[in-house]
């Protein structure tokens, strides 16, 4: 009797000492996912009430500070561009050719319909900064064996108080994620799928996104092409970038 | 009779000055209270069936369910044809197609880029086409403050409290920022020709008028709109000829299955004002019955103190042989004419007022600085047959009441006791 319990308790000893700390697992996550900057191409497919439309973009990127958009399709969204300079976000339309500038409620509406909110587009990626974490668990997702991060916000001015986080154990690549409000209510939930190598980094190339406080079939998000610390020219992210 | 009875009040003031002055005070104030219930909740249901609900509506079986959702993606599609089919069945009735919607109103500098912006409440009406125009219905025409109406596409009108809070006036341009019926980013640039005032916080908080066409193009809602109002053409809401309506309708065109077919709807089943129409209806009468018992208890008591003084009046005609139901009789004939007589004086004085309230009104937008509710900031009374009479129930009712009761110690009064009472 005496040798199983000495079993079970190095048992549970080795396996807490092959978890690694949330920090840890997250410094490993910002490793794949953040880069110097970034020039992507992607299509967001918005599975709407009535019908399905696909909108095609083209994002530079610095960080998580700086970003500049410019939608490629379809015609109606066509040259719209968007620029993110840290907490601030400018919208551009050739239609209107104005420069104006999301704040307050508008930062909670949907971009371009999506389930995605200009809030979201946002968000800080630095987690460990903004929320406190903490491996609650494992689970398998898809064959994949994942550990659960909670994260829960050291301040009240986030958009989502609390995170659930599922990483992929091996290749340290987020599969899943739920938001949720300071309620507990789940406000947003994350597919993160078709992860790929991309110059030494594994990156996810589809994320299908899903506001469950609305109705519809969710977002896809797909990256066509995305490649990583690539020369960016400055006036990229100014408000006159935008008129060009 | 009456003319002996009239001499006996006219001559005996304490019979007939007190009551009348209290009958008159009474109906004074239940002409009064009619009045400005019939003025004010009318008032309610007239914005509202002018500005949000008509007083039947088409709306799309979602939006029925999401009525608080100002999105257009549930918007009704095919409204074309739709409205065709309407103005063919439904002849009779006034139909229009608006377009609701919300966003950002947002100014430009002279790099036209933010200099201030603020939320806004849209309404697509029909402006610039004669056939079916919004412009009385709406009272944007009286409503307007400065500047002109729309004359041609690409012009808006905002209300004055949002044109000072953006600090922008007649001439300015100004961008339309909000969402699609698809869910796309919406922007549209506009030119302000004229402000404009309705006298509803609800709406003089942010409101922006444009015309149809150009909501439409906005929002890309090319033969698609939020809403389609019908208006009885008597002008006035009733319940149920409108119930008739969207049951015939809603037989033909409404499918449970397709969340997307149209359904009409009437104005009780809107903005709780079922409620208020029942409100309105109950609350008259509760009145009168509050009134007539209030009353009735004041008018037993001035009857009963009546009595102590008519006591040996009443003895004496008791004892030379009046019959005592003759003498109860007759009591409550004396305040029939008190009745009637404080009943026409607090009409008239009632009256006076009510009308002095239906023209002037009471502004109380200093108290509704924050109400979302759809409703006038100035309380007006309204004057209608039913005011004319309305006094006469309470004022007629509450004095036989009174008297009665007071009377029945008439019945209790033995001859022998009377005869003992005289001696004395």
């Amino acid at each position: 009797m005496k040798k199983v319990l000495t079993i079970i308790l190095l048992t549970i000893v080795m396996l807490n000492g092959q978890t690694p700390s949330a920090e840890t697992i997250l410094k490993k996550i910002d490793e794949n996912m953040i880069s110097k900057n970034q020039i992507m191409t992607s299509s967001m497919i918005i599975h709407g009430r009535r019908v399905s439309r696909t909108i095609r973009a083209k994002s530079w990127s610095i960080g998580d500070t700086k970003n500049f958009t410019e939608y490629l399709s379809p015609a109606r969204e066509k040259g719209t561009k968007m620029l993110k300079l840290d907490d601030k976000l400018w919208i551009y339309t050739p239609s209107t050719d104005r420069i104006i500038k999301i704040s307050g409620h508008m930062l909670r509406q949907s971009v371009m319909g999506s389930d995605l909110s200009y809030e979201d587009m946002m968000e800080s990626s630095d987690l460990t900064n903004s929320y406190d974490a903490k491996v609650i668990g494992s689970e398998e997702i898809d064959g994949k064996q994942c550990w659960i991060i909670n994260l829960v916000g050291k301040t009240d001015d986030l958009a989502y108080h609390q995170r659930k986080i599922w990483v992929d154990m091996k290749l340290y690549v987020p599969l899943r994620e739920e938001l949720f409000a300071k309620s507990g209510k789940l406000l947003k939930r994350m597919e993160l799928k078709n992860i790929i190598n991309i110059d030494g980094r594994w990156y996810p190339t589809k994320m299908i996104f899903k506001d469950v406080l609305k109705n519809g079939e969710g977002t896809e998000f797909v990256i066509d092409e995305i490649k990583f610390d690539q020369n960016i020219p400055k006036y990229k992210f100014s408000k006159a970038g935008l008129r060009r | 009779m009456i003319k002996f009875l009239l001499k006996g009040l006219i001559r005996d003031r304490h019979r007939s000055l007190f009551p009348i002055l209290s009958i008159s005070i009474g109906v004074t104030l239940t002409v009064l209270l009619q009045s400005w219930i019939t003025g004010y909740l009318g008032d309610i249901i007239d914005y509202n069936a002018r500005f949000s609900t008509g007083h039947v509506k088409v709306i799309t079986k979602a939006k029925y369910d999401n009525s608080q959702q100002m999105a257009n993606d549930l918007a009704i599609v095919g409204t074309n044809k739709l409205t065709e089919n309407l103005d063919e069945e439904f002849p009779e009735i006034t139909w229009i197609k608006r377009i609701r919607f919300a966003g950002l109103l947002d100014i430009p500098d002279e790099n036209g880029e933010t200099k201030t912006q603020g939320p806004v409440i849209g309404w697509g009406v029909n402006m610039l086409s004669k056939k079916n125009s919004d412009i009385e219905r709406m009272n944007i025409r009286k409503s307007l403050q400065d500047g002109k109406l729309p004359t041609k596409r690409g012009e808006i009108l905002i209300s004055d409290e949002l044109a000072g809070k953006l600090k922008v006036g007649v001439g300015d341009n100004a961008t339309f920022l909000g969402s699609t019926m698809y869910g796309s980013m919406a922007m549209q640039n506009f030119v302000i020709s004229g402000t404009v005032h309705f006298g509803s916080m609800a709406l003089d908080k942010g409101a922006i008028i444009v015309d149809f066409n150009d909501a439409q193009t906005a929002l890309n809602m090319e033969n698609a709109t939020s809403e389609i109002l019908g208006y009885l053409p008597s002008g006035d809401y009733d319940n149920e000829i409108a119930h008739n309506y969207a049951d015939k309708f809603n037989k033909k065109y409404s499918n449970s299955e397709d969340e997307f077919s149209p359904i009409m709807i009437t104005l009780s089943e809107q903005n709780g004002l079922d409620a208020m129409l029942e409100y309105v209806s109950s609350f008259i009468g509760i009145i009168i019955f509050v009134f007539v018992l209030a009353m009735s208890i004041v008018l037993w008591n001035m009857g009963l103190i009546g009595g102590l003084r008519r006591y040996g009046e009443v003895g004496l005609r008791l004892a030379i042989g009046e019959n005592k139901g003759t003498v109860y009789r007759r009591m409550i004939y004396e305040s029939v004419l008190i009745g009637i007589f404080g009943s026409l004086l607090g009409t008239m004085i009632g009256l006076g007022f009510a009308y002095l309230l239906q023209t002037k009104g009471i502004d109380l937008s200093s108290m509704m600085q924050n109400s979302s509710m759809m409703m006038p900031t100035v309380v007006k009374a309204k004057i209608t047959s039913t005011t004319f009479f309305i006094g006469f129930i309470p004022g007629l009712f509450s004095t036989i009441v009174g008297t009665m009761l007071a009377g029945i110690g008439i019945y209790k009064r033995e001859t022998a006791q009377l005869f003992r009472e005289l001696d004395v």
